[in-house]
């Protein structure tokens, strides 16, 4: 889609669709939010970027596959869970500790895995359905 | 630090692991490492739970029946053994025949993703949590079973697929009906439950789940769609399936009829009993009339589940203990059969029998090492299918059912003949064509010659087995502990 007026704001709205994406994450813990829809708003402004730029410019934005980040979000989600374990609690119950004077807990971490899961896979997805629609277009063209 | 939890753990861990490293080489060493992990932990667990009694953890300590609980008692304990066994043996075969394009496309992550839904529906004390964990497997299924996108595999995966999802709803249909009239999802609440509910409503609730969960261990008249499916992908995919998943819906059977629908046994163990039959009977025929070795033994996979669900029906001590010995053999058995018939194919370059023969000349101790896990699952002394066929054998003579004695004693025979015709055709025939035989195949051998070697062992020394199973069956048949183990924890 060429028209300037998307060009031009889609770049404002990539950066200000992630900042709210992370608002979002971290919101998520008392209010509506969380992991997962913070990981939408992000593969929407991943998305809209593409319509914009097109794919290949949305791809450069993120350097590594989309795939990649699923393995590492369930890996954050894991080891949030493994700490209870590791002090001999069942496993996955909630653990806070003081990091810098903020309050920081396996929870949120837990979350943190959930919304890089969700992003990688959302995102694997639309380039994938994307690079299917490519080769399908030079196969009849 | 309970080691309830490890066998779910090391699978998860090994998957997410081969995930972040993309690396084929280095996958390889992961897959061989978690599955070796998985068994150590699966031991572990089973000797916790022979010491201390049952085991049960509440996930992230919100109490029972609120929380997630997960529960091992030695029926849970010996399935995750087992399946840790196969999944070595396979994780070995995948070593040495490097399946490239497949690994490249995650054999190993989803391989070990399945493992851990496997090992999640052993060891769930939910009956909702066991749908999630069912849908975590059979989500990893599907992929495994369409990998690479070969044709027979569309073909086969879109059977699967459908007939899956059939039972996924209508077990979730049972689950959601159980929840509305009891108000319980936990399997040691809903234990106590149940038995308030009026007897007509039970029993419609118990073939529901009879349904739901015969679709997914394969048992007559549902069992169409695994030899439709199961010899599509290649062997290191097709041997887990057969070795662990149908075990998985005999587990749930096992499960659900000993803690919730075992009061009124006259008519629903009734209803089993003569699924039994008709498996047993059905698979061991239809396993005569076929040409294709993966698919004679996806008949014989079938027609063998009826062994298992023939002690749930029978319901006493002895059978009981029956079931659980025959499906820890069979987990064994026919995982080493299907990785055999893997090898076979890597010899000869087909699986249809008149295309095969010869082999006995040149390969004389594959013969050999074909007759034992052939010779176990027809249930020749001194196999542990022996030992497995002598006491559901047992039980029923002792239960008075003769009737389906007869069958399963029958079945052991057809299983013969047609375990015979197969090394007929396979080692003795002259091969229709003469053509090189490839090397390499000494390596594919080990994880064949370890399954047949356990084999031979646990029928040669049962006893410890079989008082584990024995031990298992009292514990399936009288559920206090198990309710205590749950509900006390948190009290």
């Amino acid at each position: 889609m060429n028209t300037l007026i998307l060009r031009t704001t889609s770049s404002f709205l990539f950066t200000l669709l992630l900042l709210l994406s992370v608002f979002l994450l971290f919101r998520g813990h008392n209010e509506p939010g969380g992991g997962f829809i913070g990981a939408l708003v992000a593969v929407g402004a991943y998305a809209l970027y593409a319509l914009a730029h097109g794919l290949s410019a949305a791809r450069r934005l993120l350097p590594l596959h989309p795939l990649r980040l699923v393995g590492w979000g369930l890996l954050v989600a894991l080891l949030s869970a493994l700490v209870a374990f590791l002090l001999g609690k069942p496993l996955m119950t909630g653990v806070w500790f003081s990091l810098l004077g903020v309050k920081v807990g396996t929870p949120v971490i837990f979350d943190i895995g959930v919304y890089l899961t969700v992003f990688g896979a959302l995102l694997s997805a639309i380039f994938g359905l994307e690079e299917s629609a490519k080769a399908h277009r030079s196969e009849e063209g | 630090m309970s080691p309830l939890v490890l066998p779910l753990l090391v699978p998860l861990t090994t998957a997410v692991l081969c995930l972040v490293v993309a690396r084929p080489k280095v996958q390889r060493v992961l897959g061989l490492l978690g599955a070796l992990a998985l068994l150590v932990s699966a031991l572990a667990l089973l000797l916790e739970v022979h010491r201390r009694g049952i085991q049960a953890v509440q996930i992230g300590n919100w109490p029972a029946p609120f929380g997630i609980t997960f529960v091992a008692d030695h029926l849970s304990a010996l399935m995750v053994v087992a399946g840790g066994v196969v999944a070595v043996a396979v994780a070995l075969f995948a070593l040495a025949e490097p399946d490239l394009p497949r690994e490249r496309l995650g054999y190993y992550p989803l391989s070990h993703f399945l493992l851990f839904g496997v090992n999640g529906a052993f060891l769930t004390g939910d009956i909702f949590n066991m749908y999630v964990w069912f849908e975590v497997l059979l989500l990893s299924s599907f992929v495994l079973m369409v990998l690479g996108s070969g044709k027979a595999q569309l073909a086969g995966g879109v059977k699967y697929f459908a007939v899956s999802l059939f039972s996924s709803v209508l077990f979730l249909v049972a689950v959601g009906l159980l929840y509305g009239s009891t108000g319980a999802l936990n399997l040691a609440d809903l234990a106590t439950r149940v038995a308030g509910l009026p007897s007509g409503f039970q029993n419609a609730l118990a073939m529901l789940f009879l349904v739901a969960f015969g679709l997914k261990a394969a048992v007559f008249p549902f069992f169409f769609w695994l030899p439709a499916s199961y010899p599509a992908p290649p062997v290191t995919i097709s041997a887990l399936f057969a070795g662990l998943l149908t075990k998985v819906g005999v587990y749930a059977l096992l499960r659900v009829f000993t803690l919730l629908f075992a009061q009124d046994p006259a008519f629903s163990h009734g209803v089993i009993l003569w699924v039994a039959g008709l498996t047993l009977l059905l698979g061991a025929f239809l396993a005569l009339a076929q040409g294709e070795l993966r698919r004679l033994l996806s008949f014989q996979l079938v027609s063998h589940i009826g062994y298992m669900l023939m002690g749930l029906g029978l319901l006493t001590p002895l059978a009981l203990a029956g079931s659980v010995f025959y499906a820890l053999n069979h987990m064994l058995v026919i995982s080493a059969l299907f990785l055999l018939a893997g090898l076979l194919y890597h010899l000869q370059g087909t699986s249809v029998l008149v295309r095969m023969g010869g082999l006995y000349r040149s390969h004389p101790g594959l013969a050999l090492l074909f007759l034992l896990p052939a010779f176990s699952l027809a249930g020749l002394p001194p196999f542990s299918g022996f030992w497995a066929k002598f006491t559901l054998a047992a039980a029923g003579l002792e239960a008075g059912a003769y009737a389906i004695v007869g069958v399963a004693l029958l079945v052991g025979l057809l299983t013969l003949l047609s375990m015979g015709m197969v090394f007929a055709e396979v080692f003795w025939k002259t091969p229709p064509e003469e053509r090189a035989v490839p090397g390499g195949w000494e390596r594919l051998v080990f994880p064949v010659v370890l399954l047949a070697v356990l084999t031979l062992g646990i029928g040669l020394w049962a006893e410890p087995l079989m008082a584990l199973s024995q031990q298992a069956a009292r514990e399936l048949l009288e559920p206090t502990p198990y309710i205590q183990a749950v509900l006390g924890v948190s009290r």
